[in-house]
């Protein structure tokens, strides 16, 4: 494996860095607080190209591979995570299936707008009793004079529910036992976007609930072939993985990175805290276990990148940066003392940011069922 | 017109500055970047040509750095230049500011700019003096320290940034410029400018090529002689007063001033 990054990479890294310090890191608080979508940094990432990394460049997306996608995402997260998911939902879960599944007029028709950022993707897959466990999917979609009429809810969906948002594409029961992806335009007469969520953390991002009543599409807004939508969402949550890894790489280190500022300039006893062994084994251990995460993520976008099976290594990645992320910035709040519980401080979102990282996309226990069947268990 | 501007690699901004004492040169190892001072360069010429102002055919990106250095060239594409030139040679390796604008002169005088645009400072060797000894080789108007530039009929009225404020300047064309960063916000590059950089021309050049004196290059052919050097003193740590009662903080910060004879 090649641990060198391109000029590429590197350049992508630093534009997201130097983008997430100067444009996210000064709004980043208040977003958090008043539970306000980040319209304008979207439509600036959208400028930069950003909005879609991993996508052909005929389509409007930049042309970059998975690696450099993760590395864009790792380095939002290091500042917000909020801003992260937004990405990250958006490129890997809304446009993911059109893109991979979708006909040339799909792909024609959204693609060029999702890329660009003009419009958001939102994919419904979650249901108050389906998750990973789409089998159980209660959402129906029937064939009825040359249209899909859909009925059900889908809830926890991301990116849904924003002004810009342009469509979601939706697993739904189309026989006894045949699962189909839908594309369905907001808008559409008895699609409804419920009220968003109070979260604990994830401010700023848009998570709603979904409903569908009779809801009308032509029979060409299914994605891919009919039936098989089961196999479609297993892939695409395949790639939602390495997204999700990067983000909570990106939480983790920036989470290590206000301890270390924090303890360097803390005194106590005479000295910077930074010089007691306590701290520094925190920090040592963190930044330790912070690169390991890294490497698992990258490898996974790698696996991706060279059309290997990624299955396994997206899991792993994804159970590793979920407890890492909870873990680090509990000792980031845990450094900064009775600071890291006061909001003026950015470990304190973190703090809330990090937990649903070990649940979205696939719970731990989830993951762990993916990688214990990998290995023959 | 042609644009030329002057660009250099430099250590990170986040890495820590040392001098080595081995070769009692920078420390220029670790993670880096393009000198930032450069990307406020990079985008004058950027706004000059899209105000329409002047007609700009070709703005081109030039530096002088050992091979890794074409990573400064690459986001200088990226960030709107249109092509760029590398010189690089082993026996320019230690030369100083004199030898450096020598070197980088003879580049220039190959294509010919209309106008040398450069950040005023490296955020390395910070000398802010590499464009003046380039335009007195070229045998060019210098301006050091501008920040800002109105295209006028006969050349440029140029804002350069004083102690005691500003001077206006007017400057006719060819003149090389070096400009502070407050004369504008650099864009971001864009995800397509960075995956498009390695396509744009690159071209690599050695010291025969522009017909560099060897002599006058290099750590030899410097005549900056490092004897030793140390640390800056350590500033003290100042006096910190805590504002509980305003009148008395004001009444303090008089004293402390009084006493120093400052008011």
């Amino acid at each position: 494996m090649n641990l060198d990054l391109t000029d590429e990479q590197q350049a992508v890294r630093r534009l997201v860095r130097e983008f997430a310090q100067q444009e996210v890191r000064p709004v980043a608080e208040e977003l958090d607080r008043t539970k306000s979508f980040p319209y304008e940094i979207v439509r600036k990432l959208g400028e930069l190209g950003l909005m879609g990394i991993p996508y052909p460049e005929d389509y409007g997306g930049g042309g970059a591979d998975s690696l450099s996608y993760a590395i864009a995402i790792e380095e939002l997260a290091r500042v917000d995570s909020s801003v992260a998911i937004t990405v990250a939902a958006h490129t890997s879960l809304g446009t993911w299936p059109i893109y991979a599944f979708g006909s040339d007029e799909q792909k024609a028709e959204w693609l060029p707008r999702l890329c660009s950022g003009e419009q958001l993707a939102a994919f419904g897959l979650t249901e108050p009793e389906a998750g990973s466990d789409a089998g159980n999917t209660r959402t129906r979609a029937r064939s009825e004079n040359g249209h899909w009429v859909i009925n059900g809810a889908k809830q926890f969906i991301t990116n849904a529910g924003t002004d810009i948002s342009g469509c979601v594409t939706i697993t739904a029961r189309t026989g006894d036992d045949e699962i189909s992806n839908i594309l369905v335009p907001n808008g559409t007469p008895g699609y409804e976007v419920g009220e968003a969520y109070r979260k604990m953390g994830w401010n700023a991002s848009d998570t709603r609930p979904l409903a569908f009543e009779d809801c009308r599409v032509p029979e060409a807004n299914l994605v891919g072939r009919r039936g098989h939508g089961f196999r479609q969402f297993l892939q695409t949550l395949d790639g939602g993985r390495i997204g999700v890894s990067a983000m909570g790489v990106g939480l983790a280190q920036g989470a290590l990175d206000e301890a270390l500022e924090y303890a360097r300039e803390r005194s106590a006893f005479g000295q910077p805290i930074s010089k007691f062994q306590a701290i520094q084994a925190k920090l040592a251990d963190l930044s330790t276990e912070i690169e390991a995460a890294r490497l698992l993520t990258y490898k996974a976008a790698l696996e991706k990148d060279a059309g290997k099976s990624f299955s396994l290594s997206a899991a792993q990645a994804k159970l590793k940066t979920g407890r890492l992320a909870v873990r680090a910035s509990e000792e980031a709040v845990q450094i900064h003392g009775g600071y890291g519980y006061i909001e003026e401080y950015p470990v304190c979102r973190f703090y809330r940011d990090a937990k649903i990282l070990t649940i979205g996309e696939g719970t731990d226990e989830v993951q762990q069922m993916v990688i214990a069947r990998a290995l023959g268990a | 017109m042609k644009i030329c501007v002057l660009v250099k690699e430099v250590p990170d901004a986040a890495v820590e500055k040392r001098m080595d004492p081995n070769t009692k040169r920078l420390d220029r190892s670790g993670e880096k970047n393009l000198n930032p001072f450069d990307t406020h360069a990079i985008e004058a010429a950027m706004q000059i040509r899209e105000s329409g102002a002047l007609d700009v055919d070709e703005i081109v990106a030039v530096t002088m750095g050992p091979a890794s250095a074409f990573r400064a060239l690459h986001k200088a594409v990226s960030l709107g230049a249109d092509r760029s030139i590398h010189l690089t040679d082993e026996a320019l390796a230690g030369s100083d500011v004199c030898a450096t604008g020598y070197a980088l002169a003879r580049v220039l005088e190959a294509e010919s700019p209309d106008l040398v645009l450069l950040g005023q400072q490296s955020d390395d060797g910070e000398c802010y003096t590499i464009g003046a000894v380039v335009a007195d080789h070229l045998k060019m108007p210098s301006l050091t320290q501008v920040i800002k530039i109105d295209v006028q009929d006969a050349g440029l009225r140029c804002e350069r940034q004083a102690e005691y404020g500003y001077d206006t300047v007017d400057v006719e064309l060819p003149a090389v410029i070096s400009v502070g960063d407050a004369i504008n916000e650099p864009r971001y590059p864009s995800l397509k400018a960075i995956m498009g950089a390695k396509k744009k021309p690159l071209d690599t050049r050695s010291t025969g090529d522009v017909g560099i004196d060897a002599g006058q290059v290099g750590a030899d052919g410097s005549q900056v002689q490092c004897g030793s050097f140390k640390a800056p003193p350590q500033k003290s740590a100042g006096t910190i007063i805590e504002d509980e009662d305003t009148n008395e903080t004001v009444e303090k910060i008089m004293a402390w001033l009084d006493e120093r004879k400052l008011i």
